[in-house]
């Protein structure tokens, strides 16, 4: 046992554990690494997007503990211990599309698809709360999110679709 | 960009964070929801050596009604100030001003006390602080011992992003009086896209007399000067008792705010808007305080809606960070 103080450095790394998509994961990070770039670098995870890294855009939205946030306002080193829901955690086992993604496709919901994996985690998580929500309630949680491409009609659009795909597929 | 390097500090209580600030001093910044925070490190416009995460330290994520005010700790989320039981019966005002802060997305990690402390003037909760004369709980590690004190919000914020707060105290908790009895509010603002930050807005509280005439008024302004400013309007809603609509509310507010121009709006344009969004609000605040119910406690059973609620006060509906 040494005694000897080192002081702190911001270069030190931090061991940070998460569950990805129900993949309990690990890495060595420095504090200074964004959850956004703890999944995309270090875990590998590419689903989850960058687009403007100041919590503008909302590419990089993923769900922490279930509640959506924004991967890039967010350090690795705080979420040590927490559960998170990417992109990649959306489809089945098989690579099945869950229903949010089918409805996207269906209702032609994204272009480029650069914002998608954002939006895709925004309506997973509001259907999951509210399972028939109105428009109000779709533009408001999906109100914080920029697309470029589809002008947000067809992203409404395929939400709304989502509520009748993931109601049919719920075991009765 | 990526934000620059930084000593992680993760404190497990009140003292310890408190030491490390005093140790520290103007190299650390407080991380709490980090929605302000780190943006302004990953455009380098902040480059603090040490961040100290207040997320680990047990007991900041109380919310709890006390001696005519809600009381609501460092840690708590504006997105649990939406969906707390009871508490949009206790404190209506608070609870829709948090709504027009951002985006969802944003108030499940923003917190109400780093609103506060980060006093951005264009941001809702230093101006309902500063509209009900609430006050912020600050800490410091300091001769061997924790001392406490009360900032009052009209003693709290100095300028944009600035406050009296000392670098090594930390806010642990903000309170916010709740409302009188019989009395209406309002909270207005205008931003160019939804959930941006207001070109101009205010949250307002009103009074009438026994014949529902207006008998008193204040406001409170974000997004036109350094800090929110609190004009008491009640000689205009008197002159214009009959009328609120007519010119004296609009000629006070005009009169009394200075804002600036700058690339989203000119200095006319915001004291217009200002003026205006006051008139409204002026109309909603009467109209409340004339349908007269009073805000009821936080640990009431009920709200006066009649929607059931399940929890009183503290411990129920917030995610503590681990």
């Amino acid at each position: 046992m040494s005694e000897l103080v080192r002081a702190p450095s911001p270069h030190d790394l931090h061991e940070v554990v998460v569950t990805v998509n129900g993949v309990t994961r690990s890495a060595r990070v420095p504090a200074r690494r964004l959850l956004s770039d703890l999944l995309r670098h270090d875990l590998r995870l590419t689903g989850t997007h960058v687009g403007c890294e100041h919590g503008v855009c909302g590419a990089c939205t993923v769900l922490l503990e279930g509640e959506p946030v924004r991967s890039c306002l967010t350090f690795a080193v705080m979420v040590d211990g927490a559960r998170i829901t990417t992109v990649e955690g959306l489809a089945g086992p098989d690579g099945e599309l869950g229903p949010v993604q089918r409805a996207f496709r269906e209702c032609h919901g994204l272009q480029c698809g650069f914002c998608t994996p954002g939006f895709l985690l925004l309506a997973t998580e509001l259907l999951a709360h509210i399972p028939e929500p109105g428009d109000e309630e779709i533009a408001d949680a999906l109100g914080g999110n920029l697309c470029r491409c589809t002008g947000y009609v067809n992203i409404v659009r395929s939400v709304r679709r989502a509520a009748e795909l993931t109601r049919e597929q719920e075991p009765t | 960009m990526k934000p620059p390097p930084f000593v992680y500090h993760r404190p497990a209580s009140i003292e310890e964070a408190t030491r490390l600030l005093a140790e520290l001093g103007d190299e650390a910044k407080v991380l709490a929801g980090g929605q302000s925070l780190v943006p302004l490190l990953n455009f380098r416009l902040a480059a603090p050596a040490h961040l100290v995460d207040i997320n680990g330290i047990a007991g900041l994520d109380r919310l709890d009604g006390a001696d005519g005010a809600i009381e609501v700790g460092a840690t708590v989320r504006d997105a649990r100030l939406l969906r707390e039981p009871g508490l949009a019966a206790a404190h209506p005002l608070l609870v829709e001003a948090t709504g027009w802060i951002a985006h969802p997305v944003i108030r499940n990690r923003a917190t109400v006390c780093g609103s506060l402390a980060h006093a951005d003037p264009a941001a809702e909760l230093p101006a309902v602080l500063a509209l009900l004369a609430g006050d912020v709980e600050a800490v410091a590690w300091r001769h061997g011992a924790l001392s406490s004190r009360r900032v009052p919000a009209e003693a709290l914020f100095t300028g944009p992003l600035q406050t009296t707060l000392d670098p090594d105290e930390l806010v642990v908790a903000a309170s916010f009086p709740t409302l009188a009895p019989g009395t209406g509010w309002a909270v207005e603002e205008l931003a160019r896209r939804h959930g941006d930050y207001a070109l101009a807005g205010l949250v307002l509280t009103v009074t009438v007399d026994g014949d529902g005439q207006p008998a008193s008024g204040r406001a409170a302004y974000l997004s036109c000067a350094p800090t929110p400013v609190v004009l008491d309007i009640t000689p205009a809603l008197r002159r214009a008792r009959n009328d609120v609509r007519t010119a004296p509310v609009y000629d006070l507010v005009a009169s009394s705010l200075d804002p600036t121009d700058d690339i989203h709006a000119t200095a006319a344009y915001r004291k217009h808007l200002a003026a205006t969004l006051t008139v409204r609000a002026v109309d909603r605040a009467l109209e409340r305080a004339r349908a007269g119910a009073p805000p009821s406690e936080l640990a009431a059973v009920g709200d006066p809606m009649g929607a059931p609620s399940t929890a009183s006060s503290g411990s129920g509906g917030g995610r503590a960070e681990s």
